[in-house]
């Protein structure tokens, strides 16, 4: 059958033009920017995206929410350049997180037709309407994938099949063949005539057309939005304290709850009694959840206060006698027991790296073991969330990396159906991965918020929870220790590279080198505990990159190698792993001098598509503590759509690498959580911020920004404080 | 916990009275008792500074200043830093420089500023380092130092007339000291 028509545009409420959906059917548009955001051909869905009035003004909904990663805007900027509307007119919008779309289209086939799709575009569809779980990995927002997918793959063809949609309305409007007209700045003109029509006077016409298959898309060159910096729409709100967060949400009658779960994480509760809490002033009820106590109120400070009155027993899960030592001795014994060649689950096998390593004399081979901790988000909003169940419907208002994934859960745990549940997705103070809605596990705040809206209806509630709450039950970066081994061939360069590490059982790309390394052995070993895990920003790269680009390091040093030279040496020329590094190493003077007492270090990221080095400038401060004075990163994300967004995601990421690198590490003692607040789990402040620079390069396709930077930074820090102190790091954070 | 007492106190300019147990910090008073949602709630034992209010125009940390001890104080909150006519300067700069990401923690970072502005019109690097500990995991740091050096030039510009009134730029990011452009 033909390709179907892949665009779906109808008349919507008076005199708009509504794009209501996309499916590109058969291969993808031939355009440069549809091949390379998925090569091989691309069938895609998206929900209801754009809408065009007559008084002009072009709303897109986005999505993705807003966490702070700018993904908004530019995801807009992207549709509005293909329309070529007028940014001035464009309003950017959250997109209501309805499944019902998404069940109608997939139940329809509308989307997958006969086709067999590949996994990445299935996985997207999952990801963009929550249904089904097939690949957990990929998150509405999340992976850094927002400009990169949604905005390559959906919102440009949208804006381009849209405003081909006006052209050929102009076209019948003016009598004119569509080749003489220019669409700009939201205006059809015909330069013969020196007629024109706008937009929003064309919408309705251009709803009856049809849709073209084969949108083009703009070159870089042609773009007009793209690549500028227009200020963010979400930034008034949040310089004068309007932003809306769900903790920020006020609705009559409404109660305010907190929560105390099983600090041991699979325990349940045994027991509790309520009298101690419910004697406090304010509270209204004290709720037994399978896991936790909640404690109902008419305020925050009045739930708080009830439960801490609380003394409640957990059924012991055996746990108890979980430390960090214990997690790291099973690692450990994991990894000594690990010597073959086929130990452990296979995610890289290229040649022979074992026999190789078999083979090799001492002096030519180099080993090293390395260790990550538990890392915790501490997004600066704490989990909260606001429901209320009416007449059987439910309606929740939470600031959710993945509103239907999160929707899905809800359905899940509630047994209630579609119609009955409708989330109001809200911009969220931080997330990094905690909030993305995909299981359970990251979940549990709204399966509390449930019941106990449900045990409170028709009273609406707000459930928050306390910092020490968001420790005691975060989704940490899981703890991971890695043995790593190499022989040196007679050039000193690494012929085999074997690797076997502690991980989740879960898909990951992370182990893949970007070097030229003939023998490689990358085996993975589960060690499960009890401790629960998330995903946290960078996903695995900020585990992987501190252990092979520390190694790396060590190689070069073994080689007696400038650490920078070493990496080229592996690298291809012309390749985007090159350009990065010889960028960030000029930008940082990497061989020039440095004051006494100072060392530098680099590092190299390639993930999320993009490509990112850093170089670290480090001194001792006065306690004998590393102190980062620079750290220069180059950064290839392609094309860059916002360009002060996009050096934003880079600050932040460095930022947040830093302080993980320094200091952060969620500790285990008694089968719980050590760490309770931002006083013993101490985060980077202004003094400590080292000087930012960052460079840019376009180096190809477009790639993702907000995960990219924050792995860079510990290999960078680390590989710079063991050339100043003589001392290899490899165990983190450096300032124990 | 002590029955609740009408404490009456200036709030943005206005003399309110709020009945709630005077234990209570302040920043749950300002939020559930008197509606102002900007300040916001980040770790409850004074340590991020995401709640910072001014107090007497100094800045406190409300999540661990009672209520009670507000009595007859003057408060002011992120709501009344400006207004969307005339916007303090720092929520200028902040708005020039695009500062915020997730915003969550602005609030408090803004109110902090404001009161070491108010001090020190001209802050050096080490006076900003030491007078803003307010926690931002998304790490808009380098922004807020250059946004606050930023509103100090325009406070002091503007003092000396119109003729040196500050001009905002037409693109946000001005952040010559704290990350360079690069022409790649």
């Amino acid at each position: 059958m033909k390709r179907r028509q892949f665009l779906m545009a109808g008349a919507g409420a008076a005199g708009t033009l509504a794009v209501g959906m996309l499916t590109t059917g058969g291969h993808a548009a031939p355009t440069a920017a549809s091949a390379a955001a998925a090569p091989g051909g691309i069938g895609l869905e998206m929900g209801p995206w754009l809408r065009i009035a007559e008084d002009d003004s072009v709303t897109v909904l986005v999505p993705h929410i807003d966490m702070g990663q700018g993904s908004q805007t530019a995801l807009a900027m992207m549709l509005a350049d293909e329309l070529d509307a007028d940014w001035r007119h464009v309003i950017v919008a959250q997109a209501p997180a309805d499944l019902r779309h998404a069940n109608r289209f997939l139940a329809r086939g509308a989307i997958l037709g006969e086709r067999e799709l590949p996994w990445l575009v299935d996985g997207l569809a999952d990801a963009v309407f929550g249904v089904g779980a097939r690949f957990r990995n990929v998150q509405i927002t999340g992976g850094s994938l927002a400009v990169r997918t949604t905005g390559q793959v959906g919102m440009r063809v949208i804006g381009a099949g849209a405003r081909s949609l006006l052209l050929d309305a102009a076209a019948e409007r003016l009598a004119v063949p569509r080749g003489e007209l220019e669409a700009r700045a939201s205006v059809v003109r015909h330069a013969a005539t020196g007629r024109s029509l706008r937009y929003g006077e064309l919408a309705a016409d251009a709803a009856q057309h049809s849709l073209p298959g084969r949108p083009k898309l703009k070159t870089a060159a042609q773009w007009t939005v793209m690549g500028s910096s227009p200020p963010r729409p979400d930034i008034p709100g949040k310089v004068n304290g309007s932003a809306p967060y769900d903790i920020d949400l006020q609705l009559p009658d409404m109660l305010v709850a907190t929560v105390l779960a099983a600090p041991v994480h699979g325990e349940t509760l045994q027991a509790v009694d309520p009298a101690p809490a419910m004697a406090v002033p304010g509270v209204h009820r004290v709720l037994l959840l399978d896991n936790a106590v909640a404690v109902v109120a008419e305020g925050f400070w009045a739930a708080s206060r009830g439960r801490d009155a609380l003394k409640p027993v957990w059924r012991d899960g055996g746990q108890r006698g979980t430390s960090t030592a214990s997690i790291a001795e099973a690692q450990a014994q994991a990894l000594r027991e690990a010597t073959g060649g086929s130990s452990g689950k296979k995610a890289v096998e290229h040649g022979n790296a074992q026999a190789l390593l078999d083979a090799a004399t001492p002096a030519r081979t180099v080993r090293a073991s390395y260790r990550v901790p538990l890392l915790h988000h501490a997004a600066m909003q704490p989990i909260s969330g606001v429901a209320q169940f009416v007449d059987g419907h439910l309606t929740l208002w939470a600031g959710e990396q993945n509103p239907l994934g999160s929707k899905a859960a809800v359905l899940g745990f509630t047994g209630l159906k579609d119609e009955q549940v409708t989330i109001h997705p809200l911009p969220v103070g931080g997330s990094f991965g905690r909030r993305n809605g995909s299981d359970n596990v990251v979940t549990d705040h709204l399966k509390q918020l449930t019941a106990i809206a449900r045990a409170m209806s028709p009273r609406p509630v707000k459930l928050i929870w306390r910092r020490e709450e968001d420790f005691a039950r975060g989704t940490f970066r899981p703890m991971i220790s890695c043995d790593l081994a190499a022989v040196l061939g007679d050039d000193g360069l690494p012929a085999a590279w074997r690797q076997r590490v502690i991980e989740r059982d879960h898909p990951e790309v992370a182990w893949e080198l970007p070097y030229n390394i003939a023998h490689q052995s990358i085996r993975q070993l589960a060690v499960p505990h009890h401790i629960r895990l998330g995903n946290w920003r960078s996903v695995n790269h900020s585990q992987f990159k501190f252990f092979n680009e520390c190694f790396v390091d060590e190689l070069a040093l073994a080689a007696r190698r400038d650490p920078l030279d070493y990496r080229l040496a592996m690298l291809p020329a012309g390749s985007r792993g090159r350009a990065v590094l010889q960028q960030a190493a000029q930008a940082s003077g990497w061989r020039m001098p440095l004051p006494a007492g100072h060392a530098r270090g680099i590092a190299l990221n390639a993930s999320h598509g993009s490509w990112l080095a850093v170089v670290a400038e480090v001194s001792t401060d006065p306690a004998g503590r590393p102190r980062v004075h620079r750290l220069t990163a180059a950064v290839d994300c392609g094309p860059v759509v916002h360009a002060d967004t996009a050096r934003q995601q880079i600050e932040g990421g460095l930022v947040m690498g830093l302080s993980a690198t320094l200091r952060e590490r969620i500790d285990i003692a008694d089968g719980a959580v050590v760490q309770h607040t931002f006083s013993d789990y101490r985060l980077i402040s202004m003094a400590e911020v080292p000087q930012l620079e960052i460079h840019f390069i376009n180096g190809g396709s477009i790639g993702g920004l907000g995960e990219p930077a924050t792995s860079a930074v510990a290999p960078a820090v680390a590989n710079a404080w063991s050339a100043l102190t003589g001392t290899r790091v490899r165990e983190l954070p450096l300032q124990t | 916990m002590t029955e609740p007492q009408a404490i009456v106190l200036s709030l943005n300019g206005r003399t309110r009275a709020l009945t709630v147990d005077p234990q209570m910090p302040l920043l749950w008073a300002l939020r559930e008792q008197a509606g102002l949602t900007g300040t916001k709630f980040g770790c409850g034992v004074g340590v991020c500074g995401a709640c910072t209010v001014h107090m007497d125009g100094q800045a406190v940390r409300s999540c661990v200043f009672p209520v009670g001890q507000a009595q007859g104080r003057t408060v002011q909150t992120i709501e009344a830093l400006g207004t969307a006519q005339a916007p303090h300067s720092l929520q200028r700069a902040w708005v020039a420089l695009q500062v915020p990401q997730c915003g969550y923690c602005q609030s408090g970072m803004l109110m902090a500023a404001a009161a070491l502005l108010a001090k020190t019109p001209e802050p050096s690097d080490a006076e900003i380092d030491a007078a803003i500990t307010n926690l931002c995991r998304c790490g808009t740091y380098p922004r807020v130092r250059a946004a606050i050096h930023r509103a100090a030039r325009e406070a002091l510009a503007s003092a000396q007339g119109p003729a040196n009134d500050f001009k905002l730029a037409a693109q946000p990011c001005d952040l010559t000291a704290a990350c360079s452009e690069s022409a790649a």
